[in-house]
């Protein structure tokens, strides 16, 4: 069905298709997807999407969107095409991973203890020690391993073969892995034939990896086997889906803050046996909600005087509070500094260009080209709070400008990127969409990176927003094997 | 497993449940809305199939006219009814969500299956037509709730509270449609000839689906004192009270063997199982049989009491 | 001076209700103050957990076992103090000074503060905070009842009155906004009428040379040796001694009372 011309003029800006070349031949690696997609019927692939969309619904895949008062969850939409990583870039990729996320847990070590990269004068000590993702309170304190950060979600874009850029590191409570996996199912169910004609490197060991994990930070004082729960905020939360998914694939189990209670010195959950002790807590609440009784005193989702448990090494929290201030978008553009600061290395994997609203001079560069920037709020995410410079109309530009001059220090701006396109069933066929990636890498008594990922894709024709809240959809993400 | 998780087993149960009792009694209420009541009219009376939902004064609280498409609506689609097949499907399935680690796959797709379909259902275009169908449906979703649930969930504490939520909601319902009609029952009525009452029986036995059982057990016409035996005592109807004790006082001692706990809870229920095993329907109507039922629907809701407090459900 | 402290803490309610309390009510010896004895009691709750955190207070977690109705905390002992003009120096502790210019909810300054603090810039940071000092001591009057626990210093420093935790915040957000470091104290104070008064607090901010001092601008003085210092935080929330939260229905209500007295051995300041 797939028409090589009518393919490539859909696509409207000039950018890098990671499946066809400028002279409509395949790349190595989609070569068999290519061959595929050139033989499959609309009509089949169609049946296939229904098929696909019903395993889903059935399954209770949904998220909730933001602001929808009513019917509030919705399925991601799910793409059936997979997106194609060869085993070289995989490579590439995973140690340009490995190495930023090393770096980055050494910079959170670091910054709550003697702040050496402060003191060397490479990075503002106001960025740092007044930024509100930072806790004074996480200062002096050794969590186990030395590792804070221990589930990541790097987001990376692609701009042309070589072109690899990092977006965000997600370093909080990054989502997205359960899509992974299930996406991964409902591929090989689909498409058998085609999968196995592929070698792909296999995922479904996550859940495994990430129980060792979770595991191999438990407390020194805990004896026998940890105990772990994932900690949901419940079942309106727009990622509910995933924390019971991750909770019943590891075999532990999912509480509320309401489940918990902290005496005697320990954590414990309420069974129907009484009380039993959690060792790890894989907690998907961001830290202002973990403990009433040390930060945000309203929040009824966390558990009082969890913090302090945590403080004195009797439970450990996964992510560690305070991991936000590595997120930062304000930090970001310091990253590649962090990496030679405390690997000694060059960075493997670039930074998108970044202009800091908080300098003077860069600030002016953004106020004059609001209609070729990205502009972002440096606590906003998923999307929201954001600028796409070329899709802007005057006013909402006017409106930046002056919310940029109003707080600088709240907004940076990137160029706008020619993100890669991947081909996507589009309905009534296949076109190039825009897709960016997720990788999900796992820090414990070691660096694991899963060979994968999330790929959102803007299913919007020439549409730059991959996020699920404005439209986006997913694609199963498959890494060859040599 | 955590105490909410058994507290969310035992009502997604007992929710589903719920609702597949509410649309035989809705199914009921319907068919007897179309038999002439030989005075020019029909012999409607959504009244008693209110009462026996349990839900009668919560609907007069509101003041609205009572017929069949008030009393419909109420019963199926209210939002602000607790207990209308649309709440009790949602319920079902968000309690369900709330513990989808401590389900089987089967199960949660019959939940939310079933929920995102009737959520999807415009009460306005439900016209007569359409409702004994979609009660029907209903029932039948419930039912292929509890085949996935037998058929699929390991039998640990889980299941035990799954099953205690299905029969000690199932004993509530029984007891309340006798409890509701207890005066037809009574043997006054057959002395009397009873031809009058024939289609109260019958409305009773078709509230538990047990008129074809009811001719098949005993081969006999419709006899008060049969009926009410059936519904009760008889081991072999699988909505009797008997019969729902029976499944309540095993689990209750599967549980507290299991967690070395639920000591009040398995004594209520263990003690209600036995005097049904051994009463007899004559004596119950010697003692009364109103207050026979009242007694039951006490005692059965303290054993829900007694299971939250034993199992840490809050 | 050796002073001798009862400090006790008492939670009542009519429901019971699970309670959950972190204490920061153990003193550490440092410059100017040894810790001779100390102990803290608790009635109604169990603890078992000790650490330290970041600004270096000892912390000790308070769990109620199931609901209960009262909790009473005591904390006693004796403290040996010297009069160092109010310098602590450098005592060690895991926060850097420059987190000590992060500004919370309650010691965000507004216009008028920054306006005030402006006028007090001198040559070394040290001259600028004891006119900071001099200057709040002037303008805000010492007085209860018109500010609360959650009163802003913006809010305090406009009315032109309230207690030592609204000087302590008002003249820590002056600081903060002249680019000087400072926190948070809570403690006790030996009145000259040897009355016993509510557990005082007051500032600390950061010199180059001299490290932490203490300023009382309720008092418009440095700490002396009539001084204990129990304390640290960003602010009166999180250097609070007793800080806990309740689960369950129903209110309860809290009584403080400290006693501080000079000891026996010092009897000059019992008149």
């Amino acid at each position: 069905m797939l028409k090589t011309q009518a393919y490539n003029t859909g696509n409207d800006t000039v950018c890098f298709d990671e499946m066809l070349r400028p002279d409509f031949s395949a790349r190595e690696c989609y070569r068999t997807l290519f061959e595929w997609l050139q033989r499959q019927s609309p009509g089949g692939i169609r049946a296939k999407q229904a098929e696909a969309d019903a395993i889903f619904r059935r399954l209770g895949i949904t998220f909730a969107v933001y602001g929808a008062a009513e019917a509030n969850e919705r399925l991601i939409p799910f793409d059936l095409i997979p997106r194609v990583i060869s085993a070289a870039e995989w490579r590439f990729l995973e140690r340009g991973i490995e190495q930023r996320v090393r770096a980055l847990n050494a910079f959170l070590h670091d910054i709550y203890h003697r702040q050496e990269i402060v003191r060397a004068g490479r990075i503002p000590s106001e960025l740092v020690n007044g930024n509100s993702a930072f806790l004074p309170q996480m200062m002096g304190f050794d969590p186990p391993r030395g590792v804070y950060s221990h589930i990541i979600g790097t987001d990376i874009v692609r701009t042309e073969e070589d072109g690899f850029f990092v977006l965000e590191d997600n370093l909080r409570t990054p989502s997205g892995v359960s899509y992974m996996l299930e996406n991964r199912e409902t591929m090989m169910h689909l498409f058998p034939e085609l999968f196995a004609a592929h070698r792909v490197a296999p995922v479904e060991r996550y859940p495994e990896l990430l129980r060792q994990t979770l595991q191999s930070v438990a407390p020194s004082g805990c004896d026998g086997e940890p105990a772990v729960a994932v900690l949901t905020p419940g079942i309106y939360n727009s990622a509910y889906f995933e924390h019971a998914f991750l909770a019943d694939q590891m075999g532990v189990e999912l509480v509320q803050g309401s489940d918990l209670v902290v005496e005697d010195g320990a954590l414990w959950m309420r069974t129907i046996r009484g009380r039993a002790r959690v060792d790890v807590l894989y907690r998907r609440i961001d830290d202002a909600f973990i403990d009433p009784l040390n930060f945000r005193p309203d929040s009824m989702l966390g558990v009082p005087g969890l913090f302090d448990l945590y403080r004195a090494g009797r439970v450990t929290l996964v992510n560690a509070p305070g991991t936000g201030i590595a997120d930062d978008k304000a930090v970001y553009a310091y990253v590649p500094d962090i990496v030679e600061f405390y690997t000694g290395e060059k960075p493997i994997l670039k930074n998108v260009q970044t202009f800091r609203c908080s300098i003077a001079e860069e600030r002016g560069h953004v106020l004059e080209h609001l209609e070729e920037l990205v502009v972002k709020e440096v606590h906003g995410s998923g999307g929201y709070g954001m600028l796409i410079g070329p899709r802007s109309t005057r006013q909402q530009r006017a409106d930046f400008a002056e919310r940029i001059r109003a707080n600088p220090g709240n907004y940076i701006a990137q160029p706008t990127l020619a993100l890669s396109t991947c081909p996507a069933f589009a309905g009534s066929g296949i076109g190039p969409r825009h897709v960016d990636l997720r990788p999900f890498v796992l820090v414990g008594d070691r660096v694991r990176v899963v060979p994968g990922g999330l790929t959102r894709v803007a299913l919007k024709k020439g549409s730059l927003v991959v996020n699920s809240s404005q439209g986006g959809g997913t694609k199963d993400t498959w890494v060859l094997e040599d | 497993m955590l105490g909410r998780t058994a507290s969310s087993l035992f009502w997604m149960a007992r929710y589903m449940e719920r609702a597949e009792n509410l649309a035989r009694l809705a199914q009921v209420g319907h068919r007897v809305s179309i038999i002439p009541d030989g005075m020019g009219g029909y012999r409607e009376d959504w009244k008693a199939t209110l009462a026996s939902a349990g839900c009668l004064p919560e609907f007069e609280a509101r003041g609205a006219k009572l017929d069949a498409a008030t009393a419909q609506n109420f019963l199926l689609f209210d939002r602000a009814h607790a207990s209308s097949i649309r709440n009790c499907l949602e319920n079902a399935r968000n309690n369900g969500r709330a513990v989808r680690t401590a389900l089987t796959r089967e199960m949660w797709e019959a939940l939310n299956s079933t929920w995102i379909e009737f959520a999807a259902i415009d009460p306005a275009e439900v016209g007569p037509g359409r409702m004994v169908e979609l009660l029907d449906w209903v029932r039948q979703r419930s039912g292929q709730f509890r085949g996935a649930m037998l058929g699929s969930l390991l039998r640990d504490e889980g299941f035990h509270f799954c099953q205690l939520g299905t029969f000690i909601e199932r004993a509530d319902n029984t007891a309340r449609i006798l409890d509701v009609k207890y005066n037809v029952l009574l043997p006054v009525n057959e002395a009397l000839g009873g031809e009058r009452n024939q289609h109260q029986w019958d409305t009773i036995l078709r509230s538990v689906s047990a008129v074809g059982a009811y001719r098949y057990f005993y081969r006999d016409r419709l006899r008060p004192r049969l009926v009410a035996e059936f519904l009760m005592l008889r081991p072999e109807m699988p909505r009797s009270l008997r019969f729902c004790c029976d499944f309540i006082a095993p689990s209750l001692g599967a549980l507290a063997e299991m967690t070395g706990g639920g000591a009040s809870s398995l004594a209520l229920g263990s003690t209600l199982a036995a005097e049904l095993r051994s009463t007899d329907l004559d004596a119950i109507l010697r003692h009364g049989l109103r207050e026979f039922l009242q007694d039951f629907l006490g005692r059965n809701a303290a054993i829900s009491g007694a299971l939250a407090t034993d199992y840490h459900f809050d | 001076m050796r002073i001798a402290v009862t400090h006790t803490t008492s939670y009542h309610s009519d429901t019971p209700a699970r309670a959950v309390q972190a204490l920061r009510l153990v003193p550490r010896s440092l410059r100017g103050q040894t810790v001779l004895s100390w102990q803290v009691r608790v009635e109604g709750a169990g603890g078992g957990l000790r650490y330290t955190d970041a600004f270096g207070n000892a912390v000790e977690l308070m769990a109620s076992h199931g609901p209960t109705t009262s909790v009473v905390i005591t904390a006693e002992g004796v403290v040996e103090t010297e009069d160092t003009a109010g310098v602590v120096g450098f005592p060690p502790e895991a926060v850097v000074p420059a987190v000590c210019l992060r500004n919370t909810a309650l010691t965000e300054a507004d216009d008028a503060i920054r306006a005030v603090a402006a006028t007090c810039r001198r040559e070394t940071a040290l001259a600028t905070l004891h006119a900071v000092l001099d200057g709040l001591h002037a303008a805000v009057a010492y007085g209860t009842g018109t500010t609360g626990s959650f009163t802003t210093a913006a809010a305090a420093f406009a009315a032109k009155r309230g207690v030592c935790q609204d000087h302590a915040h008002i003249f820590i957000a002056a600081a903060r906004s002249l680019g000087l470091p400072a926190r948070y104290v809570t403690g006790y104070l030996l009145t000259e009428e040897a009355d016993a008064v509510a557990h005082h607090a007051w500032a600390e901010a950061m010199t180059p040379d001299l490290g932490w001092v203490g300023f009382d601008a309720a008092n418009g003085q440095c700490p002396t040796d009539r001084y204990v210092r129990l304390a640290a935080g960003l602010d009166a929330a999180e250097a609070a001694p007793v800080r806990g939260v309740r689960l369950g229905a129903g209110s309860e209500t809290l009584q403080v009372n400290v006693g501080v007295q000079a000891s026996q051995s010092q009897s000059q300041s019992q008149g």
